[in-house]
């Protein structure tokens, strides 16, 4: 068990996602930074579909009722484990009694606490991860509390070393494919989408200005701050399916990125795509932070894609031999 | 849209004409497309829609298909190496895509008409020009098809709306209109099944759940159904 001490208000239980049910409307949910989920998961040998606790509010504060291995991933979360602190990218062993603890992060947006097995909601449509706009999913569909008891799948404990295990985050690992801006923007690529080509003279500076992520950002989308940018000529769309990543344009010229909990369905124009594996990185984007879109097309994803499958599968063989000990 | 005129006009016609007639497709993101029927927004459109799904549904390749009004998203399983010729091949799909229709179940939804939940009603009234009476008249003596479940879980967008009872969606949704309304988007009927923001018009509020996500089959409603609203109650 985990007992939750103390936690910010928008708190959940995530998985990869609830997928294949788009087409009754609802959205996938799932972590906002799946390749930290991965990571904390493959660190405690547990199945990738395994759900973990995804903290984007803090201070977060847990204590362990029983022996087990957890992983932390995702933002560096300054995270104290009974007072000492405890390395980003780490797993190891905890005592039962022991307490652990989150903070404001440094760096990123959003932590991933992970145990071994695997926190134990009930699997509802194929998924653990929490529906916060159908209300069900996770812990009873909702956002987790102080006073809250989460249940973790039993499974034997991984054969950690005494001191834990730590791996170096993707963002360090491979800063070739996923670029930073030498100001510290985030560089994310786009293909351009349906309505691109209406946008004819605002194109251009779509890509070129960088664009804040303003305060009204959460895990249904993230509205985009500038320079508006106008279609030439205002268009009506017919309700279509969309995914997370999709950049529409609202009236008002300022572009909103959906997210993990978007709405199945949108009628906004859509200028661009941000490839879904740039999403992680936008899942750690801070408000306030600033990035910039950059124009791609397939061959670049794949590449990016190919670098993180063997970025994910380097850790794989790092922890292949603990799992057999 | 005239589909059927097409293979006769195909040999000689000039190129813009026939372009015109294509389904637009784009991108959305590295691995979905989003493919758009062109010409009026029916049923026979619709219909389309739903054949080109059940062709598709069979390929390996892909992850999803999400039908919308009158378009199709697909999903692939993994990012195209050349997303134009897949591209060229939902082109190709569309242009054989017959109208189906779709064996679906009639569904009645009981309805209270007026009183305290219809905060929309008097707008619709003067938009239409009609009394209160009739337009829940119109509303409930209309049959509709369920053209897709989207958007919110569960949610089906009614198509077959009075157009005398148009009335399009609000600028500024309205703040925790209750799950169960009945409104009207446009020329669109649904049940909303959220509360929250929304903006669509009230007229009436109705019981059934349109979604469980604990029940074998979680959405009430799917696409090809036939809804009609039975006047439980009307308050004026």
């Amino acid at each position: 068990m985990i007992e939750i001490i103390a936690s910010g208000p928008l708190n959940t239980v995530q998985d990869l996602g609830r997928l294949g049910y788009r087409n009754i409307g609802v959205a996938t949910a799932g972590a906002m930074d799946t390749v930290a989920l991965r990571v904390g998961n493959l660190l405690l040998g547990n199945p990738a579909s395994s759900a973990g606790i995804e903290i984007q509010t803090f201070a977060f504060k847990v204590r362990f009722t029983r022996t087990l291995a957890i992983a932390l991933t995702g933002a560096d979360c300054n995270a104290r484990l009974d007072g000492r602190p405890l390395l980003p990218w780490w797993a190891c062993t905890v005592q039962a009694g022991q307490e652990l603890e989150l903070n404001f992060p440094r760096q990123g947006a959003r932590g991933y606490l992970c145990v071994s097995g695997g926190i134990d909601v009930p699997l509802l449509m194929g998924s653990r991860s929490t529906s916060l706009r159908g209300n069900f999913g996770g812990l009873e569909g909702r956002t987790l509390a102080a006073g809250d008891a989460l249940a973790c799948v039993d499974t034997p404990l991984p054969a950690l070393p005494a001191g834990g295990i730590g791996v170096t985050p993707p963002s360090a690992a491979l800063p070739e494919h996923f670029p930073i801006d030498s100001d510290g923007t985030l560089l994310l690529r786009a293909i351009p989408g349906g309505e691109y080509h209406l946008f004819q003279a605002d194109a251009e500076r779509f890509w070129a200005q960088s664009w804040k992520i303003s305060p009204q950002s959460n895990r249904t989308g993230y509205r985009l701050s500038g320079p508006a940018i106008q279609p030439e000529t205002a268009v009506e769309m017919r309700s279509y399916g969309l995914v997370p990543g999709i950049v529409q344009v609202p009236p008002a010229g300022e572009p909103i990125i959906q997210m993990s909990d978007a709405n199945t369905a949108g009628g906004y124009p859509k200028i661009a795509g941000v490839i879904e594996v740039d999403l992680w990185r936008l899942g750690q984007a801070p408000i306030g932070s600033k990035i910039r879109l950059v124009k791609a097309d397939t061959r670049d994803a794949i590449r990016a894609e190919q670098a993180l499958d063997a970025y994910l599968g380097d850790v794989g063989r790092l922890i292949a031999p603990l799992a057999r000990a | 849209m005239n589909s059927s005129s097409q293979p006769f006009a195909a040999p000689e016609a000039p190129a813009l004409l026939l372009a015109k007639q294509a389904a637009k497709v784009s991108m959305i993101g590295s691995r979905a497309f989003l493919l758009e029927a062109p010409g009026e927004f029916d049923l026979a459109a619709q219909r389309r829609i739903w054949a080109l799904c059940n062709t598709l549904q069979a390929s390996s390749e892909i992850e999803e298909l999400v039908p919308g009004m009158t378009n199709l998203l697909v999903v692939l399983k993994a990012t195209p190496y050349e997303p134009d010729e897949f591209a060229q091949r939902l082109h190709a799909a569309w242009a054989v895509a017959e109208e189906i229709g779709r064996a679906g179940r009639l569904i009645e939804i009981p309805t209270c008409y007026g009183g305290e939940p219809a905060i929309d009603l008097p707008a619709i009234c003067d938009y239409s020009g009609l009394s209160a009476a009739e337009v829940i008249r119109r509303h409930h003596s209309a049959t509709y098809t369920v053209f897709t479940v989207a958007s919110a879980p569960g949610f089906g967008y009614l198509g077959g709306l009075d157009p005398a009872i148009y009335m399009p969606r609000k600028k500024v949704p309205s703040l925790n209109m209750a799950k169960g309304l009945v409104t009207i988007g446009g020329l669109q009927s649904g049940v909303a099944v959220l509360t929250g923001p929304n903006g669509w018009n009230a007229l009436g509020a109705a019981q059934m759940p349109m979604f469980d996500p604990y029940a074998e089959v979680p959405a009430t409603l799917a696409p090809g159904d036939t809804v009609r609203f039975l006047p439980e109650r009307i308050e004026l």
